[in-house]
């Protein structure tokens, strides 16, 4: 009986995993015969079915770098103020009730409401700009949650020891709390951009260029990026050859993986310095 | 302020102290004084109210939510509780060492430097002279000063105890508030902490809660008999030790409850 359901339980992690490794699997054998420094590197030409992609993954890292620059000075903010300063209140609860559900709020929706508050209402036009305050802002509750939570973890004696020692409660903060919640914060902030890296619904509207050979100027310009161009390559333009489509995804998918890779090696080198 | 010719002078005076969690009252009408120069006891069972009172006595509880305080606190004659009251300097002149050694992140030297890097100072020199005297005064000193650079939560749990004490004396407090300081301490370690204590009492007032009416005993130059949120005696900790007033206090010092 035990061993019954041992294997039914191995057959579901089995039945998880599977998937996962056949995709993967399926681009990066298809996708390394397109895979060269050229494809990475040059114009994509020949109206996209020829040459490379080097605008879609140049454009994908400005939209990183400027959501990064919104959603992590803001995203902190907030989680210090929800996790340190602020007391249990309707208005705080109002404030977790929000992130909750924006958590859940579909894509397309913060596609939507960017166009009708950066593009149109701010006049910021499609641009790389109006794109990074969407993704940001889709991006915050992810950054806040985890970021908050990280905080909390840290034990409440250390605050008390630092406030017994003359220290304010940002000084305990500041010396104490936030390099012990690091770890926590950074994995919060690479899960939430490695979300945005991979979105079309909310640059569709706001950032994205169907086809566009030459890299951003400015965060004013619009740009292509690495997520929309494979939509865009694999439904709306005919004939296409196939290894530059599976290209296109492996290299969108190594740029996560990559990412991630870097989060996990900061998190795990801060995490050693950490003692409780 | 303090009269002329008293025997010790008063150094934290606290009158109709009433404090509570809530609805929980866990301080019903304290009058207590404390002298200076001295080692002070508060003893009795737990849920007495000691750690409370302890910690208001260096505005620690200001940091907890949903408490209601009357009454006053004052040290050397002046209301810590009056508006306009600096907090972060009253917990520089009020050091306090806690229940379980808990070293910041860092090195022996960054713990000790903690408190006086917040309050400015920074140049190596005097860095160097506060670090070497608090460790003294804490009976540190010999033990760690060749590895000042180890992190600090390697110590052993004694020596972490006394480092902790050493971080609270790196500030020149006037007062220091001990809450239970040896209760997760073998008695080794438990002698050398109070040894430290003893040698500190000529330049400090010290306030403690002892872990067992032994220590209270050990220590106690002065000493007050909390139950259950309520001050039943207090008096030289000779006379408190061997002839209490209160039956209550006799009860629980020879061991009858508690």
């Amino acid at each position: 009986m035990q061993r019954l359901g041992f294997a039914l339980l191995t057959l579901a992690s089995l039945l998880v995993v599977l998937p996962i490794v056949l995709v993967v699997g399926s681009i990066l054998v298809r996708g390394m015969a397109a895979l060269d420094w050229e494809f990475l590197t040059t114009m994509p030409l020949d109206g996209m079915k020829a040459g490379g992609i080097l605008p879609a993954i140049v454009g994908t890292l400005w939209l990183l770098a400027g959501t990064a620059l919104v959603c992590i000075p803001v995203g902190l903010g907030g989680a210090i103020y929800l996790a340190e300063y602020a007391s249990d209140n309707w208005f705080t609860r109002a404030i977790r009730l929000a992130l909750v559900n924006l958590g859940g709020i579909p894509s397309i929706v913060y596609g939507l409401f960017g166009l009708g508050l950066f593009v149109l209402f701010l006049r910021l036009g499609t641009s790389i700009a109006a794109a990074c305050l969407t993704l940001a802002i889709m991006t915050l509750p992810v950054i806040i949650s985890t970021s908050e939570e990280a905080l909390r973890a840290v034990p409440v004696e250390f605050r008390t020891v630092s406030a017994s020692l003359g220290g304010s409660r940002w000084q305990g903060i500041r010396n104490i709390v936030l390099p012990q919640a690091l770890p926590g914060i950074i994995t919060g902030v690479i899960l939430g951009l490695l979300r945005a890296a991979g979105e079309t619904a909310p640059i569709l509207f706001t950032g994205a260029a169907f086809f566009l050979p030459r890299l951003p100027r400015s965060m004013m310009d619009p740009t292509m990026a690495l997520p929309y161009h494979l939509y865009v390559i694999t439904t709306q333009v005919p004939g296409m050859p196939a290894e530059i489509q599976y290209g296109t995804a492996l290299t969108l998918l190594l740029l996560v993986l990559s990412l991630n890779v870097v989060a996990t090696v900061i998190r795990d080198h801060f995490r050693r310095r950490r003692q409780w | 302020m303090v009269t002329q010719g008293q025997r010790r002078e008063t150094k934290i005076s606290i009158a109709n102290l009433r404090y509570a969690y809530g609805q929980d009252e866990v301080l019903k009408g304290i009058n207590l004084e404390l002298p200076a120069n001295a080692i002070s006891v508060l003893f009795g069972p737990a849920g007495g109210g000691k750690t409370t009172l302890l910690r208001l006595v260096n505005r620690l509880n200001d940091l907890v939510d949903g408490t209601t305080m009357t009454g006053t606190v004052r040290i050397d004659g002046q209301d810590i509780y009056a508006p306009g009251t600096d907090v972060s300097q009253l917990r520089r002149r009020v050091g306090m060492v806690f229940a379980l050694p808990l070293p910041l992140p860092g090195t022996i030297r960054e713990n000790v430097l903690y408190g006086p890097r917040l309050s400015g100072i920074n140049d190596r020199a005097g860095c160097d002279e506060i670090v070497q005297r608090s460790l003294k005064r804490a009976a540190l000193w010999d033990e760690v000063k060749d590895r000042l650079g180890d992190a600090a939560n390697r110590l052993s749990g004694g020596q972490q105890q006394r480092l902790c004490i050493a971080r609270s004396l790196a500030l020149e407090p006037e007062v220091l508030l001990l809450d239970e300081p040896t209760s997760g301490l073998d008695p080794i370690s438990t002698a050398k902490v109070e040894e430290s204590l003893f040698a500190l009492r000529q330049d400090y007032t010290i306030v403690i809660v002892p872990h067992s009416v032994q220590q209270a005993a050990r220590v106690a130059d002065y000493a007050a008999f909390f139950l259950m949120g309520e001050l039943i005696e207090q008096g030289p900790g000779k006379q408190l030790f061997t002839a209490p007033r209160e039956a209550r206090t006799e009860e629980y010092v020879t061991g009858r409850f508690g």
